[in-house]
């Protein structure tokens, strides 16, 4: 098995507004981009992140080899119970998460 | 007419570079534009309504930014002034341009344009139905708006050309989109609207749209047909990637941007390199919607004190989220009977650093690490009850056993008192947007003139 971390350039999350959080998998070549994008199937992301599939927004964008996931906050940045104000650590979550064979 | 901008950095406060900035007044912008905070360190600046940033460091920067404004002779705008854009972070930028004006000897028109919203209004425009939900938007009453610390609105170009129209050396602005003082000039002057909003949003974080992202200058050239892209630092290069890559940053949707009366679809945009240096970008659509304002607001949500200790001995590393378990069981057992409090009036939470701090339930690998960090985080209806469960939950924090027949432990406090007040606890409360008959009817203008 190998990690998703370990074939593409970058996976970076980051806020989009206090309400959600977009992760970009910068996958550096067209040949990374090919070998991840059908390997990164939206239910197993969005059951990583304990999010809605349906609420999951998705985005291939093989000009820019780059995949994109857009998930709402389960809980709104800087109220009570949120953990990274920012929402950056997300990343680290789908870098590590096992490709499909 | 082509309209030139000059974009010092991504907001005021996080510097550039001063040769980067020369090259650029160099180059004869039309305006200066700079964006001075957004929503992303939290809802603290927006509740409290304070800048994030040391005044210090806003003063300096925008020292150079007047003097740059000055040799340019164009006007120099700065949105979502102080941080989180409300009237009093508005009034505190002003401040800072009034010493400023006095210390370099200019005479200046600025035009103050305020952003935030009195209650009265938002409740009003909610009984008219026009206020509208984006999903997840949190529920709103008129007694929650009521209760809000402040509320804002987005201007957009419209708004700040007015601003424009005034003839002001400098405008303030409150919350606008990242994108509106960027692009209202190139509008105004009828240059391609979808290519004066994405040219907008490509360079509102100045040059992180480049190779060398710190460099914070860039220089955008507006037409009839699109717009062209350069970064002012010599080792900083706009390529197409670099520049389409720009389009994910902190957006939800990659191709569409919503902005008042309408959004801009890029599904179509085309990137060019022009030379090693700058990307040309055209074919970005502009489609009129409704005339629509996104509203911000914060509410005090209670008040906190928090307590930190850190576990050592292997014993209680390995069994960590088994006694926090314990421990918050005992303590909201302690709370209720000495202090009568029940779980509606209080909260208390411990995070494990080092177990799963940073994602919570979301985890999923378990290490061994070789200490815990335990930060107890309460929160109580005000700063007097937090910080009475504080001091309540303390001498637990520091001994409270594992297992009822061994001795008692004492972790490490890493300073004293061990509890620290933090005071109020703000929430974003608001996503929603406020239609509006005339764009300026949620926004007012004030203008002086200041200096010797």
């Amino acid at each position: 098995m190998t990690r998703l971390g370990d074939q593409v350039l970058k996976v970076r999350s980051k806020n989009a507004g206090p309400f959600w959080v977009t992760i970009d998998v910068f996958c550096g070549s067209e040949t990374a981009y090919k070998a991840v994008v059908g390997k990164l199937a939206s239910d197993r992301v969005a059951a990583l992140f304990h999010a809605d599939l349906a609420a999951v927004k998705r985005f291939d964008i093989a000009d820019l080899h780059v995949i994109k996931f857009s998930i709402p906050r389960p809980v709104v940045q800087g109220s009570r119970w949120d953990r990274d104000m920012h929402g950056a650590q997300w990343a680290c979550l789908l870098e590590e998460l096992e490709l499909e064979p | 007419m082509p309209t030139r901008v000059l974009v010092p950095s991504g907001v005021l406060g996080l510097g550039f570079d001063r040769g980067a900035l020369a090259r650029g007044v160099a180059m004869k912008p039309d305006i200066i534009a700079i964006d001075g905070g957004s929503t992303d360190s939290g809802p603290f600046s927006l509740g409290a309504g304070q800048s994030k940033y040391a005044r210090a460091a806003t003063k300096s920067e925008w020292r150079e930014l007047m003097l740059a404004r000055a040799v340019a002779g164009v006007p120099l705008v700065i949105g979502t002034a102080g941080t989180c854009g409300a009237d009093q972070t508005v009034d505190w930028m002003y401040d800072i341009t009034r010493e400023l004006a006095a210390e370099l000897g200019q005479t200046l028109r600025v035009a103050r344009l305020y952003s935030s919203q009195p209650a009265v209004r938002v409740v009003s425009a909610m009984a008219q139905g026009r206020l509208t939900p984006l999903p997840p938007a949190p529920e709103v009453t008129p007694e929650g708006l009521a209760a809000m610390t402040n509320i804002v609105a987005l201007a957009g170009a419209e708004q700040v050309q007015e601003a424009l129209r005034t003839g002001a050396d400098i405008i303030i602005a409150g919350r606008t989109t990242d994108t509106a003082t960027i692009a209202a000039l190139p509008l105004m002057r009828g240059d391609h609207a979808g290519a004066a909003w994405h040219g907008a949003k490509i360079a509102e974080c100045g040059a992180l749209c480049s190779t060398n992202p710190t460099s914070g200058v860039i220089v955008v050239d507006f037409d009839e047909n699109g717009f062209t892209v350069e970064a002012m630092h010599e080792t900083a290069l706009c390529t197409p990637h670099s520049v389409s890559a720009h389009m994910l940053y902190e957006n939800t949707d990659p191709f569409i941007l919503y902005e008042p009366g309408g959004h801009l679809d890029v599904t179509g945009a085309r990137y060019r390199a022009l030379d090693a240096r700058r990307v040309r970008v055209e074919g970005s659509k502009w489609v009129p919607g409704p005339y629509t304002v996104k509203l911000e607001g914060a509410k005090v949500a209670g008040y906190q004190t928090t307590i930190m200790a850190v576990l050592r001995s292997r014993h209680y590393v390995a069994h960590a989220k088994a006694w926090v378990e314990k421990l918050t069981s005992y303590l909201n057992g302690a709370i209720g009977a000495r202090m009568g409090l029940s779980a509606q009036d209080y909260t208390l939470e411990f995070r494990l650093i080092g177990v799963d701090s940073a994602l919570g339930g979301q985890e999923n690998r378990a290490g061994d690490p070789v200490e815990v960090g335990v930060l107890g985080i309460v929160t109580a209806r005000t700063q007097e009850e937090a910080a009475e469960i504080g001091k309540l939950i303390n001498p637990f924090v520091l001994h409270y056993p594992l297992t009822e027949d061994e001795e008692l432990p004492t972790f490490a406090f890493p300073y004293s008192p061990a509890t620290t007040d933090r005071g109020a606890l703000y929430e974003f409360a608001l996503n929603h947007v406020m239609a509006l008959d005339n764009p300026m009817d949620a926004f007012r203008l004030v203008v002086t003139e200041v200096g010797a």
